[in-house]
């Protein structure tokens, strides 16, 4: 009979005499349903052997979703540069062409205006000069007390 | 070894460590830290682990000698290591199988079994490793290994006999 066989099995295993296989042997035994009633009191501790073997380590998900957290914080930063950039490109171009800037149709016209403007920056930059020769004079003088 | 080679190696072996680990340290975050903990030293030690025969021996035993570190250091900070100090957040085993009651008490039992002890029945009657394995984790010989590992079966027969016959009677 199987039992008999078991139980030798478990004096063995006591002894601490099994092979691996035979410890498979009474493992695999006592999950089966059909117990001997006189074993029964060692099912629970073969039964806890197999329910401990299949104990995994739990995955942790927190690295992978802080890296995931990074790239899209990156995404959102770089998406809020761009559109400030956007913004800000977009109202410079606009202000540019609503600006009411006189424009010549006749290129003639257009450039007797431009000697217009440049001849009267020119005048104005020369009473500038004019009234700079009065300091230039009075460095001369200055110069001439201080050299004696 | 890459990263990807070291991880193809390390892979198959890491539920071992994590539940020998468990077994010392009785809780799940502890366990993983250690395991955690044990990789980052393989992962340093990339360079010389070819010239060890088994890497996953020399996992184990680093396992082991963490986790016995860490319970050192926690009986040093004058916290008596009785296995309160560790509750379990998803009371697992208990929870799980509520009907395998007895199964607790084997888990009860072999928590109050000495260390080295709990590593032997861990090593050899969950992960089924042969005795010379044994012997080479735990620095021990394979008849000291036998011996102890049997005077830990024994001890849980008795507990689970008692439990058994106080149930009858």
């Amino acid at each position: 009979m199987e039992f008999h066989k078991i139980e030798h099995l478990l004096e063995k295993y006591f002894e601490g005499q099994t092979t691996i296989v035979e410890e498979k042997e009474l493992q695999t035994y006592f999950s089966s349903p059909d117990v001997a009633r006189h074993l029964e009191q060692y099912r629970s501790i073969f039964q806890f052997f197999t329910h401990e073997k299949n104990l995994i380590r739990p995955q942790k998900a927190a690295p992978k979703s802080k890296k995931r957290l990074v790239v899209w914080l990156s995404v959102a930063a770089s998406t809020a540069v761009f559109l400030g950039i956007g913004t800000f490109v977009y109202q410079n171009y606009n202000t540019v062409t609503d600006s009411s800037f006189g424009t010549y149709d006749n290129p003639e016209m257009a450039f007797q205006e431009t000697q217009k403007a440049l001849n009267l920056l020119s005048t104005n930059v020369n009473v500038g000069v004019q009234s700079v020769q009065y300091i230039h004079e009075f460095d001369n003088s200055k110069n001439k007390i201080f050299k004696k | 070894m890459n990263q990807k080679e070291f991880v193809a190696a390390v892979i198959p072996f890491q539920n071992k460590l994590f539940r020998l680990a468990k077994r010392l340290l009785v809780s799940t975050e502890e366990a993983e830290d250690a395991t955690q903990e044990v990789m980052v030293k393989l992962w340093n030690k990339n360079e010389v682990l070819n010239q060890y025969n088994s890497v996953e021996a020399l996992a184990m035993t680093m396992t082991k000698n963490y986790c016995l570190d860490q319970l050192k250091s926690k009986r040093a900070q004058n916290l008596q290591i009785v296995h309160n100090n560790y509750k379990e957040s998803n009371s697992g085993l208990q929870k799980n199988i509520e009907d395998l009651d007895t199964l607790a008490w084997v888990q009860k039992t072999i928590d109050n079994l000495p260390e080295q002890q709990k590593i032997i029945i861990q090593l050899r009657d969950i992960e089924q490793m042969e005795f010379d394995q044994i012997a080479e984790i735990t620095d021990m010989n394979p008849t000291a290994v036998r011996v102890s590992l049997s005077r830990a079966r024994k001890t849980i027969r008795e507990k689970i006999n008692n439990t058994h016959q106080y149930g009858i009677s």
